[in-house]
């Protein structure tokens, strides 16, 4: 029979030796193997206050996000509800009236904006599917909860601050700035 | 009235020294569960509990808060009386141990010549002998007294295991007690530190190897941790207990873990004895100090060799235990208990 892999390896069904018999020396091994681990380099990272740095296409809590003059960019056209997977995301679009134009930037805007975090899968198609660059994954993920109504975020939650009002806010939630994206 | 007149500085200094031991013994079974955890930790590549205090040293107390917080739950079908009992049982035989244990020579405070040993008795190995059976009381009682069938057959296994493993111990003894000609553990290590003896460990290796296997198995430690098998048995023998009970239990393992390592030590690596340092050079309250830092230092080394074995070693199958307990460990007993007495007997022509 061909093997699927080359790692196959035969069981010896011989009895055993005098040497295996006496199990000594075998356990003598073992513990040598572990004793050489007290010398090895611990990977542990010490998590509240050491963080672990993620990968640049890491996908964690969406974003909504804001041009430079602090406007909403979303429109509420609900394409990133469509590509959603999971259906995570439920939205109620509004018409931007009279005085708003510094508030949205353009005529229709999200008035509820709902991402339910227990059923997103983070897999990033909103980000994918977003025609005007309004949402995106940052590298933050989302913190416990003592119920599930706590994690359907809304528009409260996921706005990024207003650069022109709050820039010191907008520039940590925007994150390090990065070379390679 | 000879009769009345007691030596009241004896009683009291026996006192004194029956609470430093047992305190002592505590103190540092308290610390060695800190130290499994951490020996544990580091030969797995991860740190172990480091949260408590610094380097997490006051872990040990928080998992004692913890036990004595917890509710306390007696099972309803259970024997009340027993249920009790088990825990008190096996810590009580747990510390009975240390009596006989000699810590160091002898110092001198006031022209008072003070043994720090509480009980210099002449059959002090006997002694630790009939007290650790009893340990195996307080496994068997508590599992029986649980009404629960796994703790039933845990208990089952433990006494089974201490019955057979306290053969091959017991023979193993007798070729060092035909070596130093005394059952009195004092003379034991005394006649190891004895100008050009050497330790018993260079005349009795292989009985030293048989009898630590059996303290592996009496102490319920890894490869022998039948009595509580985890994944096979829920916890075994304790699987009813919470709370201190619980703790009782978990703690009794520790201190007969540090008094086997003590009597091995004694029996095998000179006891308080510093190699290779002729003390009675040395001014006499030194020398005694410096004899419990080297008992210290050997039962830590053992201890250190208990957790190692426990995190390198999967445990034994139950008929491999019986295999290596009966048909293995004794007849070697038997065979070096032999070759011990041929060589004393052509030694003394």
């Amino acid at each position: 029979m061909q093997a699927l892999t080359n790692r196959r390896k035969e069981v010896g069904r011989e009895p055993m030796t005098f040497m295996e018999r006496i199990y000594i020396p075998s356990i003598l091994k073992g513990m040598g193997i572990t004793f050489s681990h007290l010398f090895k380099k611990q990977p542990t990272i010490q998590y509240p206050e050491q963080k672990r740095e993620f990968s640049p296409v890491f996908r964690g809590l969406h974003v909504l996000n804001r041009d430079e003059e602090g406007r909403e960019r979303c429109t509420a056209c609900g394409l990133c509800a469509v590509a959603c997977p999971a259906e995570a995301i439920t939205m109620e679009a509004a018409e931007r009236v009279e005085g708003e134009e510094s508030k949205y930037r353009e005529e229709k805007y999200a008035a509820k904006y709902e991402i339910n975090m227990l059923r997103c899968i983070f897999c990033g198609l909103c980000e994918e599917a977003c025609p005007k660059d309004a949402i995106y994954l940052s590298e933050t993920f989302a913190p416990a909860n003592y119920n599930r109504k706590g994690f359907v975020y809304g528009k409260d939650d996921l706005l990024i601050p207003n650069p022109k009002t709050d820039p010191e806010a907008y520039a940590k939630a925007k994150g390090e700035p990065r070379t390679n994206n | 009235m000879t009769l009345l007149a007691f030596d009241w500085a004896f009683l009291l200094e026996k006192l004194i020294l029956i609470a430093i031991i047992v305190l002592a013994s505590l103190g540092i079974a308290l610390y060695t569960t800190f130290a499994e955890r951490k020996v544990a930790g580091a030969l797995q590549d991860r740190p172990g509990p480091n949260r408590a205090g610094p380097f997490g040293l006051f872990q040990p107390f928080a998992d004692g808060l913890k036990l004595i917080m917890k509710e306390e739950i007696i099972p309803n079908t259970s024997n009340k009386g027993l249920f009790i009992l088990g825990p008190a049982l096996a810590m009580a035989a747990a510390l009975m141990t240390c009596a006989v244990i000699p810590w160091s020579s002898h110092i001198e405070v006031g022209g008072h010549k003070i043994d720090l040993q509480v009980a210099d008795i002449n059959i002090g190995v006997l002694y630790i002998f009939g007290v650790v059976s009893l340990g195996v009381y307080g496994i068997m009682i508590g599992g029986w007294a649980s009404n629960n069938k796994f703790s039933l057959m845990a208990a089952l296994r433990g006494a089974s295991q201490a019955i057979s493993y306290e053969l091959a111990m017991g023979l193993s003894l007798i070729a060092v007690l035909m070596i130093s000609g005394s059952l009195s553990l004092k003379t034991i290590v005394d006649g190891q530190m004895a100008a050009g003896g050497f330790w018993n460990i260079v005349y009795q290796p292989l009985g030293f190897i048989i009898f630590f296997i059996c303290a592996l198995a009496e102490c319920n430690r890894t490869p022998f941790d039948l009595p509580e098998a985890e994944n096979e048995l829920n916890m075994g023998y304790h699987q009813e207990y919470s709370s201190m009970k619980l703790g009782f239990y978990l703690f009794s393992e520790y201190v007969n873990m540090i008094m086997s390592s003590a009597v091995m030590a004694s029996l095998y690596f000179g006891g308080y004895d510093i190699p290779f340092l002729d003390e009675s050079t040395l001014p006499v309250n030194t020398a005694a100090i410096l004899g419990v830092v080297a008992l210290l230092a050997k039962i830590v080394f053992f201890l250190f060799l208990f957790m190692w074995i426990r995190w390198t070693i999967p445990r034994f199958r139950y008929d491999q235990l019986m295999h290596v307990g009966w048909k293995n460990l004794i007849p070697l007993a038997l065979f070096n208990m032999l070759l011990t007495g041929a060589v004393i007997l052509w030694q003394q022509g």
